[in-house]
């Protein structure tokens, strides 16, 4: 039951990647080329929106559907590691023209090539993985 | 994403990157991939919906799939070679399936994703997990890694882009 719900979430968030383009390669471009406001509106909303929430689930200390207390864990604070690794991203992100979730997105949609750079995605946090300690963070 | 937090999870995509190298065995080269490939199960699924999402979106939901960017991006993206800039959901110039026989699209293409893997694990999230999520709560980590993710975006469509494509 539960594992049906994971996965119902995943396919509506599917759905609005798809439709709401945020998946395409264009929009993106489109985005970093200050063009139009699309890609600002969508996740501006989707900021806005999510902050109001978590507020409101602290404020309220709203329960989890299991009756147990939400607790969203912080995002380490390592400053080297988020700017960098953050510029890497926004590297890739722009060429590739998808994140990790629209790259999910467009497989279903049938784009082949999407694959290799999901293979690049992979290979990209095994590297990471490899060489961790050996990176500053 | 407010359905995963009532759920008790932390919503995010860029983790699953890292439990497929597990479940792919990389545990056994690196103990950074020594996880619980259980406790992360859920977000597989997740993960799952979102490429049965893209089906219906792309096969069930469109009859159209042009995306129709602003006239302004259009223009510049002519004039880097992307004639499909405006009639397509992705550039057929990168994405054409007959791009998978030529080596510069495969390097590209590679490249690309790797940046994106390699980065999102780096800086702990990706748009999801560190702009979507992480900003929500107001994380500062997240407002680096998003300032950074600008950073980049900027200097590949503005710098390298021209550099890649305009040759």
């Amino acid at each position: 039951m539960k594992n049906l719900a994971f996965i119902l979430i995943g396919t509506f968030f599917g759905i609005v990647l798809y439709k709401s383009e945020a998946a395409s390669w264009f929009r993106i471009y489109e985005m970093f080329q200050f063009d139009a406001i699309h890609m600002y509106g969508i996740i501006g909303t989707a900021v806005g929106l999510g902050i109001l929430f978590v507020q409101w689930v602290k404020k309220n200390k709203i329960k989890s559907f299991q009756k147990e207390e939400i607790t969203i864990s912080p995002k380490k604070k390592t400053f080297v590691a988020n700017a960098i690794g953050g510029v890497l991203f926004g590297l890739g992100w722009a060429l590739a023209g998808a994140c990790p979730g629209p790259m999910y997105a467009l497989v279903g949609a049938g784009f082949v090539t999407i694959l290799v750079v999901v293979l690049g995605a992979l290979l990209g946090a095994f590297v990471y993985g490899l060489l961790k300690s050996k990176l500053p963070h | 994403m407010a359905l995963l937090v009532l759920m008790g999870k932390r919503f995010g995509m860029s983790t699953n990157l890292e439990t497929m190298c597990s479940i792919g065995g990389a545990g056994k080269l690196v103990d950074h991939f020594k996880t619980d490939v259980k406790s992360k199960r859920w977000s597989l699924l997740v993960m799952l919906g979102v490429v049965f999402g893209g089906f219906l979106g792309a096969k069930v939901l469109s009859h159209n799939q042009e995306v129709a960017i602003s006239e302004n991006t259009v223009t510049k993206l002519k004039a880097l070679g992307f004639e499909s800039a405006g009639n397509a959901y992705l550039p057929t110039e990168l994405f054409a399936t007959e791009n998978l026989s030529s080596p510069l699209g495969w390097v590209i293409l590679l490249i690309a994703g790797f940046l994106v893997g390699f980065g999102a694990r780096y800086a702990g999230g990706c748009t999801s997990g560190h702009a979507i999520s992480g900003l929500s709560n107001l994380q500062w980590p997240s407002l680096i890694a998003v300032v950074g993710f600008f950073a980049g975006g900027l200097l590949m469509i503005h710098v390298l882009f021209p550099i890649i494509f305009g040759l």
